[in-house]
């Protein structure tokens, strides 16, 4: 034990206050974690001057020591939140500091990962049936390399129609023995509407997005190998208002609701009435008006008769239009070797989502 | 396609003055003609008739002789002062100085001049040029140069050669308007089903039905001057002798002749036929060819005219005999075929002995009409349009007559358009006309229908009035009478054999009325299932190869031999069976692809070749398999359902058309950047992407190495087949040597998936979820050694056999090999991670399966526990 006089007067008040301050202006003074450590064990430390003084308490007089822990306790009190308050501070700066010095640059380039993307005329059909199948039609397909009889005979193009000779068919070769196919790559996907009404009967209500194939040589606007959508509605009471009215609705799914179709009497095998379709283009180049879209028209009796189908019972309608037309005219696309040369600059422009 | 010469049309229907190709083009395609083109105006600027006056030859170095000319052009065209021309030497009232090199002209002659600024067709612009010493200020124009068709090289146009009068022409006059170069000409597009609209009055028909014009039919026998006189027991003889019809249609039902005698074969077509003929497109010929092109492109009839000397009656008209030919006006020798109908006549009694032309396709040389033709047979017929589509397209004769013929012609015209030939033959030709008229006449009336009246509304949606369906129907030409209740009797008019169901006068009554009168009404569907299990599935697949990095393409799907000979397919391998093309458009490439990488890997080449590097390309798209036995399609009719036999055969003989994906990757997989290296594609991707397909596709698959699977590499190529072993598709590194030839660079990556077998696998049945275990996991991990040609598959299906019920996981975390495995050895790092369902694994559970593990390894693949 030390001598009692060593230690300082718990009751000196003054000095207390002034053991204190100079604590307090330490630790606000403290620059860092390790000081405030040292001006710690300094000020609130065994060693220090509350720290004696307290000690001193158990020397003095009874009547005393209680004046003495009133005169200590709030004090001590007072440094050690300073020091925690501080410690607190120093922390969050720290921390701070450390976020710092982890900055990056975050407009570095950030694809380590290669992005895909889908072919726009897969996107395109895949939003062309979304469209059918929101209003409650089905989507069908079927095989490109055709028989004659599916993409001519079952649409009412007879072997000698006139219309048989301008579709620019592919025909497959006679075998070597020199029997005849009779077999075609599709020239429209009409086909399917022929397939299935034989498979699945009326009422019917289908899309037919696909590949379809003429003989027209590769340039800006024209390829040999090229995509349609068919619709086709058979049911009781179906009229050409409901031609007008599906077509119409579905020019505004594709382009805007500002689109709408016109009809233009024309001629197709499969179809009576037959009209070809304009639409009204809002976005067309130097300013809107109408293009040429495609082709509708009423059921022929022949083809539902050629599936079975009473054409006294039900009728029907049907169109059909091109999709890489509607692909160039949606997306400004100006040469069609862009559209079939595979280049995946291309591709890549439209993502995986098509808008 | 016809063109339209807009005054032409005027003889047929009343036309505002001031009406535009495009303004006829608007009114016309309402009713269903629709524009094919608007052809310019051949010549703009200054062509004018000139008067050649002084006409100089001077001989050139090159031995060629030019003549050195000066025209009178008209007082507001004449140059005063002419350059190299002294100019007491200008004629009084001027001229122009013009060089020509053509020598069919002579001082006097009236010739078209263009003076400069003149365009003349093509955009080719006049100017005075100096050439072979003078100025030559102007041109003296050729027909050709003037884009009135090749005159056979007889040169300059000299217009009273050309039909004028020249108490009509005045140097100095347009010769723009006077040779009808001047106008736009409109050219539509008649659609099949109208072939009366290949024809002036049918297109003036239909002006009328669009704009309400006055129209006159002048394909009625009562709007000719004088009508067709009956037939006579002296007309020329002929006789229809077809013993196999087509589809049992005679191929002809009526055949008019008229004689015209004494016509001067020289007599000029005059101008204002020859231009309405040339703007229709037609070459002019010589009058009397001239005459029955016009009455064609008035009427619609296709004429022919014969020199009557070189027909020896009767005419025949019959099908060919094998062996038959004939050589063609286009001096083409043919081989006939027996389904051609021909039209005989019989010299020296043997009846039908010669060929005369293929009926109502093209005539033959040797009774064509010449120069010294002064007897004409001119022939009106009514061939069977089948008959004369097949001839003409086995023939590949496309002629004007066989464009008509095929699309039905007005089977009571021919004698009207006789008629008018011969009047024109009469009054232009100077002959007269053979009192002997001869009319093989076998047409019937058209048939009369009943129409609903009501049907025409209940197929647009428009409440049209009965007054409004006979009206329409009697505007378009029909004879309209009282039916039963609520029917009418219809008969079409003759140009009409098109009109056959109700729905075809339904058709009439809509386009009429105007189509702008349908209203917009979206029907109710009954409601679709939405997409289906196959059209999902190939959207989500394709999604998640682009999610994965791939880009999607689209190949056309025509290959050649050569194209899988870079393959390296050998001969015998089923992907060579490939269906061919009858008409391929590049003769390199006339077979369909019977895989997909065959024509991706093209397109993966372009990218590369276009300065890409890093290129991960796939697409899915269908694959022609023909069997090698695949029997034809069989031909059935229209409109009448196929049996199921018949059905069962049209599928056989349609080939398998599987949907495949395939990809091809190379370069990085992973990108190089500030970040570091990049990650190279390799086998594995390609396995991967396969894999990632079936997974889509929620179809379980065995991957096992194949050594022989070209174009992949023996070594790196995985066979991917269903669990059943059916084969689904390869996937891996290519072959370097196909690589090399392909010019892609080495370790390209591809792989080809056979959806179609996926799909067909999946069951689509909803998944059975397991619970999800919350109670603690337990990991253990094992290196197993064993064989360096093991497996790792087989090693993975060893440890999850040992493994049982609580193995939830198991993860291959490392691959060794080295001295410390030994020679031929590899060593297999595995974690798995081990759950029970109801309960915590004990530590006794744990060792068993761990036991489990060790020895189902040790049994099925000979591993050996690392120490």
């Amino acid at each position: 034990m030390s001598a009692p006089e060593q230690l300082p007067d718990p009751l000196d008040t003054v000095a207390l206050d002034a053991a204190v301050s100079a604590a307090l202006a330490d630790i606000a003074a403290a620059g860092d974690i390790a000081a405030l450590k040292a001006v710690r064990s300094q000020h609130v430390g065994d060693k220090s001057h509350l720290a004696l003084a307290n000690r001193a308490i158990a020397t003095l007089p009874g009547p005393d020591k209680a004046a003495a822990g009133k005169n200590l306790g709030p004090r001590k009190g007072r440094v050690a939140q300073a020091v925690a308050a501080r410690q607190v501070e120093l922390e969050a700066e720290r921390d701070e500091q450390v976020l710092r010095t982890e900055a990056v640059d975050v407009t570095l380039p950030t694809n380590r990962i290669p992005r895909g993307a889908r072919h726009p005329i897969e996107l395109r059909q895949e939003r062309i049936a979304d469209f059918f199948v929101g209003i409650g039609w089905e989507i069908a397909d079927g095989p490109e390399v055709e028989a004659e009889w599916f993409n001519f005979d079952a649409l009412n193009f007879g072997p000698d129609h006139p219309a048989r000779q301008m579709q620019d068919t592919f025909y497959i070769a006679d075998s070597d023995d020199g029997v005849k196919s009779n077999l075609v790559l599709r020239t429209h996907t009409s086909p399917v509407q022929a397939r299935t009404l034989l498979d699945r009967g009326v009422p019917l209500y289908i899309a037919c997005p696909g590949k379809v194939f003429r003989t027209d040589a590769l340039d800006a606007t024209h390829t040999p190998v090229f995509h349609q959508v068919e619709g086709l509605a058979v049911d009781k009471g179906l009229t050409m208002a409901n031609l007008v009215g599906t077509l119409d609705a579905f020019a505004r799914a594709m382009f805007g609701p500002e689109a709408r179709t016109r009809l233009r009497p024309s001629f197709f095998p499969f179809t009576e009435p037959s009209a070809e379709m304009d639409l009204w283009f809002p976005q067309k180049k130097g300013g809107p008006g109408w293009i040429e879209w495609g082709g509708c028209g009423m059921v022929h009796p022949n083809v539902l008769r050629a599936a079975g189908i009473d054409p006294d019972v039900y009728s029907g309608f049907a169109f059909g239009m091109g999709i890489e037309r509607t692909l160039m005219l949606r997306h400004s696309i100006a040469d069609m070797h862009d559209i079939v040369e595979g280049d995946v600059r291309f591709s890549t422009q439209f993502g995986t989502e098509i808008y | 396609m016809p063109r339209i010469v807009t005054d032409w049309l005027a003889d047929h229907v009343e036309l505002p003055d001031d009406l535009t190709a495009d303004r006829l083009a608007h009114d016309l395609v309402k009713v269903g003609l629709e524009e094919e083109e608007v052809h310019p105006a051949a010549v703009s600027g200054p062509l004018v008739v000139g008067r050649v006056l002084e006409l100089t030859p001077e001989e050139q170095k090159n031995g060629k002789t030019i003549n050195w000319c000066l025209v009178d052009v008209g007082p507001e065209h004449n140059a005063t002062q002419i350059k190299g021309v002294d100019d007491a030497d200008v004629p009084t009232g001027g001229a122009r100085g013009i060089v020509c090199g053509a020598h069919n002209f002579g001082v006097g002659d009236l010739v078209a001049v263009s003076l400069p600024g003149t365009v003349l067709p093509g955009g080719f612009e006049i100017a005075a040029r100096k050439t072979y010493g003078h100025v030559s200020d102007g041109m003296i124009c050729s027909t050709a140069e003037l884009g009135m068709g090749d005159d056979g090289g007889h040169g300059i146009l000299v217009l009273t050669e050309a039909g004028f009068d020249a108490a009509d022409l005045e140097p100095g006059q347009d010769a723009v308007e006077l040779l009808g170069l001047g106008d736009e000409v409109l050219e539509i597009n008649v659609t099949p089903d109208r072939g009366y609209a290949f024809s002036y009055r049918g297109v003036a028909r239909e002006y009328s039905h669009s704009t309400g014009a006055v129209f006159t039919d002048r394909g009625l026998p009562e709007s000719l001057p004088t009508p067709p006189p009956a037939a006579t027991s002296d007309g020329f003889a002929v006789e229809v002798d077809d013993v196999s019809p087509l589809d049992d249609q005679v191929g002809c039902d009526r055949f008019v002749t008229r004689i015209v005698r004494g016509i001067d074969p020289s007599a000029p077509t005059p101008a204002w036929m020859k231009r309405r003929l040339e703007g229709s497109g037609m070459r002019s010929i010589s009058l009397a060819v001239d005459v029955t092109n016009y009455v064609m492109l008035d009427l619609g009839q296709p004429l022919h005219a014969y020199d009557l000397d070189q027909v020896a009656a009767p005419i025949v008209v019959r099908r060919a005999t094998a062996g038959e030919r004939l050589t063609t006006l286009d001096d083409v020798d043919r081989a006939l075929d027996t389904e051609d109908l021909l039209i005989t006549d019989s010299p020296e009694g043997a009846r039908g002995a010669r060929v005369l032309g293929l009926a109502g396709v093209m005539g033959g040389e040797s009774s064509e009409v010449s120069t010294v033709t002064t007897d004409v047979l001119v022939e009106a017929a009514h061939f069977d349009p089948v008959t004369v589509a097949r001839t003409a397209r086995r023939h590949r004769l496309p002629s004007e007559a066989a464009k008509r013929f095929e699309r039905c012609v007005d089977p009571q015209l021919p004698a009207v358009a006789a008629q008018r030939a011969v009047d024109l033959l009469v009054e232009l030709a100077g002959g007269t006309a053979d009192a002997a008229v001869g009319d093989l006449d076998h047409t019937g009336a058209p048939p009369q229908m009943a129409l609903d009246v009501t049907l025409p509304s209940r197929v647009a949606g428009v409440p049209y009035t009965r007054d409004q369906v006979v009206g329409i129907l009697r505007t378009i030409g029909c004879t309209v009478t009282e039916g039963v209740a609520g029917y009418v009797n219809v008969t079409p008019p003759t140009w009409r054999p098109d009109l056959t169901e109700p729905v075809t006068f339904v058709e009439e009554i809509l386009r009429v009325a105007g189509y702008d009168e349908i209203p917009s009404v979206l029907p109710a569907a009954p409601g679709g299932r939405g997409l289906d299990l196959s059209q999902r599935t190939r959207r989500s697949v394709a999604r998640a190869l682009a999610e994965a990095g791939l880009v999607e393409v689209l190949t056309y799907p025509f290959i050649g031999e050569a194209d899988l000979d870079a393959l390296g397919l050998p001969s015998a391998d089923p992907r060579r069976r490939a269906l061919r093309l009858a008409n391929p458009l590049a003769d390199d490439k006339p077979l369909l692809r019977t895989n997909l990488l065959v024509t991706l890997l093209e397109a993966a080449r372009r990218n590369v070749s276009r300065g890409l590097s890093d290129v991960a390309v796939f697409e899915i798209g269908l694959v022609t398999r023909p069997a090698s036995d695949a029997p034809p399609a069989p031909q059935l009719p229209v409109a009448v359902r196929p049996t199921p036999a018949e059905l069962d055969r049209l599928a056989a003989a349609v080939p398998d058309q599987p949907r495949r994906v395939a990809g091809v990757l190379t370069g990085n997989a992973l990108p190089a950047g500030w970040w570091g290296e990049g990650r190279p594609v390799d086998w594995a991707d390609a396995v991967e992407a396969a894999r990632l397909v079936a997974h889509i596709a929620d179809v379980e698959v065995t991957v096992e190495a194949d050594a022989d699977h070209m174009p992949w590499h023996p070594g790196r190529c995985a066979r991917i087949t269903l669990t059943d072993g059916t084969l689904v598709g390869h996937a891996g590194e290519l072959h370097p040597k196909v690589l090399e030839s392909l010019g892609l660079p080495p370790r390209t990556c591809a792989f080809e998936v056979d959806l179609s077998v996926l799909l067909d696998a999946a069951s689509g049945d909803p998944v059975v979820a397991r619970p999800v275990s919350s109670f603690p996991v337990a990991k253990e991990d094992f290196a197993f050694v064993v064989d360096a040609a093991t497996p790792a598959a087989e090693v993975r299906a060893a440890v999850v056999a040992g493994g049982g019920d609580l193995l939830e996981d198991v993860t291959l975390f490392d691959v060794f090999t080295g001295a410390q495995v030994g020679e031929g050895k590899k060593s297999l790092a595995y974690s798995l991670r081990l759950r029970a369902a109801d309960h915590t694994l004990s530590a006794d559970e744990v060792r068993a399966v761990r036991d489990a593990v060790v020895a189902s390894a040790a049994e099925r693949v000979g591993a050996e526990l690392r120490g």
